[in-house]
C-alpha cells in the first residue's frame, strides 16, 4: 500500500508545571533539540531524525498533562475532506479551525474532540527544517546527540471512557486500523485497542478507563535495546522518576522504559517492535493474560504503571 | 537533621532528611505506606492530609488539588516539606488492578488522588 491520508503523530502539546526543569528533561534527559519559541511562552522540540520543525510543544499550566495531538496528513485536500467528515460525524466535536502560525512554523489545523475526550488535530503543512544529518550522503546519526536522543515522537497511549467511539472514529474516520486489542468476557468487551496509520504497531493506543482526556504515556523511538539500556543509565545517574523497565511488552513486542518527567507526565523509550501491513491479522490479547501482554518478563501486573496517568 | 513522619495514629513512622520531600524520605528509608506514583506533583496519587505539625510545598497540579484541599492542609507527599515532624493521614491511593463492574473492564478503579477521576472507597 502507499501511505496515504494520516501520515503520522506530529506533534503532542504537554502542559508542564515548571517550564524550566521540563526543558532541562525534554533537552538533556530525554535529547529532543529546542527549536523555537513563541509569545504566549510555549516552548517547541524534535528529535534529531525528524524533519519538521517541532515534534512536542511544551506549555505552562498549573495542571500536567496533554492539551492535544496534532496527526500530519498527506496534503491540503486531505485536511480538507478529512476536516468535513469529522464535521459532519456526531464523534467528532468542538470542531474548529485554528489558523496557521499560531503555533510557528505550522499550516492550518483542524481541531476536534473524540469520544474519550482527547483532543486532536490534523495539519498538512509544517516548515521542513531537516534532520541532524541532513538528506545528501548523510552520516548515521549525528556528533552532538545528549541523553537519550530518540530519533522521533512516536506514539501515545491514552485513557478515556468511549473507548468504542474514539476507535470508531480512527478507523471509519481516519483510516487507522486496528493492529492488536485486549478483549475482556470472552471477547465481548474490548478494553484496549491499538491503532495504527502507518506501518507501525501503533501509532496511538486507548485504554478504556472511566476517565476523561487522561495521558498514560508519550513514546519517543530508540535504535536498539542497548539503547534502552543506556536510557535506564541516564535516568539513574540523572535521578529521574523510574516507572517501569527495562523490560519488554507482549502487546507490539517493543522494549521499554518509563519514567516521568518533573511534571509527572510519563514518558517511554523504546525499540523493536514490528512492521505492520494492512494484510496482517488483529493480534488479540484476553483478559487472563493481561500480565504478560503488558510486560512479558515478569509477567505480572503493575498498579502504578496501570494506575498513574495525567 | 530532619524530621519524624508518622502516618495515621501510631501507624509507620520514618525520618526524613533534612531539605527531602515527604515520599522521598519514605522511599530513602525502603518504607512503604503512602502510594508511589510520579513523584513530579502531576498524578496525585501520594496525596496525604497533614493533621500535625509545619511544612512547605512545591508546585502541585491543579487538577489533583483543590484549593479547599489545600486550605485543609491536604498536599501531594512528592512536594511536601516538612519544616517540623509531622503526623500525616494517607488519602491517596492506587486501587487494586482489574477491577470488574457490570458491562465494564477497569483496570484499575481510579486513583483516588485525581480529583476528575471517580472516587471510590473501599
Amino acid at each position: 500500500m502507499a501511505m496515504t491520508g494520516v501520515l503520522r503523530p506530529g506533534h503532542i502539546a504537554l502542559r508542564v508545571l515548571d517550564m524550566d526543569s521540563a526543558l532541562q528533561h525534554y533537552t538533556e534527559v530525554l535529547g529532543l533539540s529546542e527549536t523555537g519559541r513563541d509569545s504566549q511562552g510555549r516552548i517547541y522540540l524534535k528529535a534529531w531524525d525528524e524533519a519538521d520543525h517541532h515534534s512536542v510543544v511544551l506549555r505552562q499550566a498549573d495542571s500536567a498533562g496533554m492539551d492535544y495531538l496534532g496527526w500530519k496528513v498527506d496534503s491540503d485536500q486531505t485536511l480538507e475532506r478529512l476536516a468535513a467528515e469529522l464535521e459532519a460525524s456526531p464523534l467528532a466535536t468542538e470542531t474548529s479551525w485554528i489558523a496557521a502560525d499560531e503555533q510557528p512554523r505550522c499550516g492550518r489545523r483542524f481541531r476536534f474532540t473524540v469520544p474519550t475526550g482527547h483532543v486532536m488535530e490534523l495539519f498538512a503543512q509544517k516548515d521542513i527544517v531537516g534532520c541532524a544529518t541532513g538528506y545528501q550522503n548523510p552520516d548515521p546519526w549525528p556528533d552532538d546527540l545528549r541523553g537519550m536522543a530518540p530519533s522521533r515522537f512516536d506514539h501515545c497511549l491514552l485513557y478515556g471512557d468511549d473507548l468504542d467511539g474514539s476507535a470508531k472514529l480512527f478507523i471509519d474516520i481516519l483510516g487507522f486500523n486496528l493492529t492488536e486489542q485486549i478483549v475482556a468476557d470472552g471477547g465481548k468487551l474490548q478494553i484496549a485497542a491499538f491503532l495504527a496509520c502507518s506501518n507501525k504497531a501503533h501509532d496511538v493506543a486507548f485504554i478504556r478507563q472511566p476517565v476523561k482526556n487522561r495521558l498514560h504515556h508519550a513514546s519517543f523511538q530508540l535504535g536498539s535495546w542497548n539503547e534502552v539500556l543506556r536510557a535506564a543509565d541516564i535516568i539513574s545517574k540523572r535521578k529521574v522518576p523510574l516507572d517501569l523497565g527495562p523490560t519488554r511488552h507482549g502487546i507490539t513486542r517493543g522494549e521499554t522504559i518509563y519514567f516521568f518527567d518533573p511534571s509527572g507526565n510519563r514518558n517511554e523509550v523504546f525499540s523493536g517492535g514490528y512492521i505492520w501491513y494492512p494484510d496482517k491479522p488483529t493480534i488479540t490479547w484476553t483478559d487472563d493474560q493481561l500480565g504478560p501482554a503488558i510486560f512479558y518478563h515478569d509477567r505480572k501486573l503493575n498498579e502504578a504503571f496501570l494506575s498513574v496517568s495525567t | 537533621m530532619g524530621h519524624a513522619i508518622t502516618l495515621g495514629v501510631g501507624g509507620p513512622r520514618f525520618h526524613c532528611p533534612e531539605g527531602q520531600n515527604v515520599l522521598q524520605g519514605m522511599l530513602l528509608r525502603g518504607r512503604s505506606g503512602i502510594p508511589v506514583g510520579c513523584r513530579g506533583g502531576g498524578c496525585g496519587v501520594c496525596k496525604v492530609r497533614v493533621l500535625d505539625g509545619r511544612f512547605s510545598t512545591g508546585t502541585m497540579s491543579a487538577a489533583c488539588l483543590s484549593a479547599d484541599e489545600r486550605e485543609a492542609g491536604v498536599a501531594l507527599a512528592c512536594k511536601l516539606f516538612p519544616e517540623t515532624d509531622l503526623r500525616l493521614a494517607v488519602v491517596g491511593k492506587i486501587s487494586r488492578v482489574l477491577e470488574r463492574s457490570p458491562g465494564l473492564f477497569l483496570f484499575y478503579g481510579g486513583a483516588a488522588g485525581a480529583a476528575d477521576n471517580p472516587s471510590r472507597e473501599e
